[in-house]
């Protein structure tokens, strides 16, 4: 071992192959060459922020994963110039449609995967489990809590959020505000902080 | 309450940070990848004398080890553009690769066993990186003689850069080739851990 022990680190020639990008558009080191761990790493929070306001912590591991998946396979053909925040967001929201739908629940997933048992997902950093608060953001009229969700939570901006809904970023914009005046009032009415 | 105060609460109540610090939503996440054939390259990292290394894996093969001086993220940025960017990090599809590094470095592990992919290295390079394969442990052979086992007696430039641009240093052993003045020549990991590698194979 001594051999190792009295070597020191020399930091070295990097091996440079040349930036031969030929053929791919000239922005792409910027987004869709992007290892794809890293965008699991940068956005994986928010994401499953977005999955538990939409589904409930219950569901929220399953809908993360589904989002991620389906994000993994169409990857290598995403835009460079997309926000990929935008667009993983997107996908978590048509995979919390689907659920709450029932329509696209895939087959059980095979045995040797690791579960993840609803109830630790439940407890997995949620700490301050508000349920006062999940019952008041359920409450809302469903424009409402989308614009709150993927304004505040997401925060996406208003043009992407009233994209998402399917109306424009104005009636993102009143939406949302629309949504945290209801949660104050529900708030102010009494219910315990 | 404030619509400020609302909003905090709203963040906090349903925070993301630390969502998965046991990395079990990574790990299934990368298990349904693989399982549906979205994960292109795999990789971990490994501790070893010559500090850390990057170890990265197609379905083939391991395709790329990496030392810590060339920067890990840039190569992966690479690995990204040269092969696909479904990369994932997962431990598991690498921990024979890994295994086999700490044998090596402990003086316990002579050859490597696990399959390998080439896909980085082209033509000539190519041909270099097959001929390396077949230097025994604690064996030197020149540049020169490299070229010519590699088909191509006039290319020990040519030889010499495939040594360097080697994708996967260790288990490609391009440090068992050295100058033909017997000096050893310049390394991906640096002069100093050829010296070593090459020490510690001639003592084992």
């Amino acid at each position: 071992m001594t051999v190792w022990a009295l070597m020191t680190r020399t930091n070295l020639m990097e091996s440079s192959r040349g930036p031969s990008q030929t053929g791919r558009p000239v922005r792409s080191r910027d987004a869709a060459v992007r290892p794809f761990e890293e965008i699991v790493a940068e956005h994986g929070p928010v994401v499953m922020r977005v999955c538990r306001a939409l589904l409930g912590p219950a569901d929220a591991a399953d809908a993360w994963s589904e989002t991620f998946l389906s994000a993994l396979e169409a990857y290598p053909k995403l835009q460079p110039e997309s926000s990929i925040r935008g667009w993983l967001v997107t996908i978590a929201h048509r995979k919390a449609i689907d659920q709450l739908r029932g329509a696209a629940r895939r087959p059980q997933p095979a045995g040797d995967l690791p579960e993840i048992p609803a109830t630790d997902a439940a407890s997995a950093g949620e700490s301050s489990m508000d349920d006062d608060l999940r019952a008041a953001l359920d409450g809302l009229p469903a424009k409402q809590r989308g614009a709150v969700i993927y304004r505040y939570l997401a925060d996406l901006s208003y043009a992407e959020v009233g994209e998402l809904l399917e109306s424009s970023a104005t009636a993102a914009r009143r939406s949302a505000a629309d949504g945290i005046a209801s949660l104050r009032k529900h708030f102010s009415k009494g219910a315990k902080t | 309450m404030s619509d400020k105060q609302i909003i905090d609460r709203l963040t906090n109540a349903f925070a993301g940070a630390g969502v998965d610090s046991d990395g079990r939503l990574h790990s299934r996440l990368a298990a349904l990848a693989e399982k549906q054939g979205l994960l292109d390259v795999s990789y971990r990292t490994v501790d070893s004398p010559l500090g850390l290394l990057l170890l990265a894996a197609t379905g083939e093969g391991l395709v790329r080890v990496a030392f810590s001086c060339e920067d890990h993220d840039a190569v992966l940025a690479r690995l990204a553009s040269d092969i696909s960017p479904r990369i994932l990090r997962t431990p598991r599809r690498l921990d024979e690769a890994a295994h086999q590094l700490d044998e090596y470095f402990a003086g316990k592990r002579r050859a490597f066993s696990v399959p390998v992919d080439l896909q980085l290295a082209h033509g000539f390079r190519r041909s270099v990186l097959e001929h390396l394969r077949r230097i025994p442990y604690g064996v030197t052979q020149s540049y020169a003689a490299v070229a010519r086992a590699a088909g191509n007696p006039s290319a020990v430039r040519a030889a010499a850069s495939a040594c360097s641009h080697n994708p996967l240093p260790l288990v490609v052993p391009c440090h068992r080739v050295v100058r033909s003045d017997g000096t050893t020549g310049e390394y991906l990991g640096g002069p100093e851990a050829k010296r070593a590698l090459l020490a510690m194979e001639v003592a084992a």
